[in-house]
């Protein structure tokens, strides 16, 4: 790894000046990974009082849990449903708003402001506007011949936290898409026109496949934004109802160790989480490597 | 603009125009209820034009709070949301922009290690050990405190790589003449090095603290005690009100407070926040 040519000689500067780092990631970051680690392969009761190594036995049993698995399933459909959403709605906007040029600029910064705004706070938000008994949206679902319940029906309430997920994460999808179409050389664009392409065509020949880096960047983070950032908007909202509808896993590691006391089982899921995590961070790398080659 | 059609520029600002509904829509419903008494809000829907409760539902929130549902003021939250978000950031900026000249401006034993340490942090978000995080907490004592909040969220691979990445762009011949006059590595970092990274630590600033006002599991975890409540994990205590309704006029007004600091930190430090945003994806 690279450091300057001229580098400066002390002996102890460097240390010094890596301490507070170093120090937060050992205490807050190593040790409680690897206690996770330790603990998923232990039995202990539910007051820490006794412990047993029992090898993968926690894994097994994780596996072997209908719940789990399904709340497996759930993130899942969650994840994807949010991606999509969010990324189709923002690839339209942007397309469109790169499109116009009276207004750009009002339009940009009504779209983007949503990314500032607390996941927790846009599950309150939707939530409320979808609430069964004084929601607007629940009323006009009603008036239209569909009734809508998000505290019975598994579905509704699946469908709920995707689109606030989803409403949160357009903005900064938008961005990126925006930035994306702009860097696409005007003249490729202008050639094709020449040559007779329509407006459609030019989308999908030209726009589309130079997209397609940015939009790959843009996947892997959404998944990993559905994964793991959106813990507040189940806990604020349907908190996992009803049954387990909207148990995403992140909710289920907090609720079986906070809640069910269950320590080994939450460990075991802590280490799956984070080869997920692990996996996922060095997809994006790898792409990262590759896009600088270009 | 390639060629003139009326009708597709047409659809395109219609388009705009409907997604800029969608994204505004909730926070008008929201700002709507929170206009009303809490009668108005039982029977029935919720209306969309304000009410005239305004000024005495955000007085109450802000001073007396909510204290059927166990929420403190929420003029008290916001101090706590503002305290920890800023905490984080600076905390972030600081101990990242050190480690950062460290790394690359000293060549010493253990140097690739320490390196390696900071990026795995990347691989470990607080959803993922939650448990022994909070054990390793309470064990310090930290429960119920603003250095509870804020050390352990304050550790940070991405603020570390931007800077390494930054510096490395920084011409060599800064150091040598900073060298060749004498300067020491303090002297160097204080008076060019700091100056220089102005803008990338303003960009990350926004970034930094947007996230840090919008926790919601840590706070949630580490405080019992009411007064240490930030206001995105007390509107959750509000909402989870044991058989009754939730007051949603109470709730709305203190969503609305909870998003406008970070929203206007958005829309008045847009540049900014744009390039803090692409550069911590790089």
């Amino acid at each position: 790894m690279q450091t300057k040519r001229i580098t400066f000689n002390n002996r102890w500067l460097p240390y010094l000046l890596v301490a507070p780092q170093l120090a937060i990631t050992l205490v807050f970051f190593i040790w409680p990974a690897s206690q996770a680690l330790y603990q998923s392969v232990l039995r202990e009761d539910a007051f820490g009082l006794s412990s047993e190594f029992v090898w993968f036995e926690n894994f097994e049993t994780l596996f072997d849990d209908p719940l789990y698995l399904s709340s497996f399933k759930v993130t899942l459909v969650f994840s994807a449903g949010t991606t999509l959403l969010s990324m189709g709605a923002a690839l339209l906007l942007a397309v469109m708003a790169d499109r116009v040029i009276r207004g750009s600029t009002f339009y940009k910064t009504f779209l983007i402001w949503p990314y500032a705004v607390a996941p927790a706070v846009a599950g309150v938000l939707w939530w409320f506007m979808f609430n069964p008994t004084i929601g607007i949206l629940a009323y006009t679902m009603r008036q239209l011949g569909y009734d809508w319940n998000h505290t019975l029906n598994a579905n509704d309430a699946l469908l709920l936290i995707i689109i606030a997920a989803a409403w949160k994460q357009v903005s900064y999808n938008f961005l990126f898409f925006l930035a994306g179409l702009q860097a696409i050389p005007r003249s490729l664009i202008e050639a094709a026109a020449i040559d007779g392409a329509g407006p459609q065509k030019r989308f999908w020949t030209i726009v589309f496949p130079l997209l397609s880096p940015t939009a790959f960047f843009l996947m892997v983070v959404n998944i990993v934004y559905s994964f793991f950032e959106t813990f507040a908007i189940v806990h604020a909202t349907t908190a996992g109802g009803p049954g387990q509808a909207t148990s995403i896993l992140v909710y289920k590691v907090w609720r079986d160790g906070f809640v069910s006391l269950d320590l080994g089982g939450s460990a075991a899921q802590s280490v799956i989480l984070m080869l997920i995590v692990i996996s996922l961070t060095v997809v994006q790398f790898r792409f990262i490597e590759r896009r600088v080659e270009y | 603009m390639v060629e003139n059609r009326p009708w597709l520029t047409f659809i395109s600002h219609l388009v705009l125009i409907i997604g800029l509904a969608i994204v505004v829509f909730p926070v008008w419903v929201a700002f709507v209820a929170s206009t009303y008494d809490p009668k108005s809000m039982l029977s029935g829907v919720v209306p969309l034009t304000p009410g005239d409760q305004f000024f005495q539902n955000y007085y109450q929130i802000f001073v007396e709070g909510l204290s059927s549902a166990g929420a403190p003021p929420v003029g008290l939250m916001m101090v706590n949301s503002m305290v920890m978000a800023m905490a984080i950031a600076i905390g972030k900026i600081a101990i990242s922009i050190i480690s950062a000249f460290a790394i690359v401006y000293f060549k010493f034993p253990g140097r690739v290690l320490a390196f390696w340490t900071i990026f795995i942090t990347l691989m470990l978000p607080v959803e993922v050990r939650i448990l022994p995080t909070f054990e390793v907490t309470a064990g310090l004592g930290l429960l119920n405190s603003y250095s509870g909040l804020t050390l352990p969220l304050i550790a940070s691979a991405t603020a570390t790589f931007l800077f390494r990445q930054f510096f490395m762009t920084i011409p060599e011949e800064l150091s040598e003449a900073a060298r060749i006059d004498g300067a020491g590595p303090l002297k160097f970092f204080r008076d060019i090095l700091l100056p220089l990274s102005r803008t990338n630590m303003a960009g990350l600033f926004v970034i930094l603290f947007i996230y840090g006002w919008n926790q919601y599991l840590w706070p949630l975890i580490v405080t019992t005690d009411e007064s240490y409540y930030t206001i995105v994990m007390g509107i959750q205590r509000m909402v989870t009100v044991p058989d009754s309704e939730p007051l949603w006029h109470v709730i709305m007004a203190t969503v609305l407070l909870a998003m406008i600091p970070p929203v206007l930190v958005v829309v008045f430090m847009q540049r900014l926040f744009i390039k803090g945003l692409v550069e911590t994806e790089k």
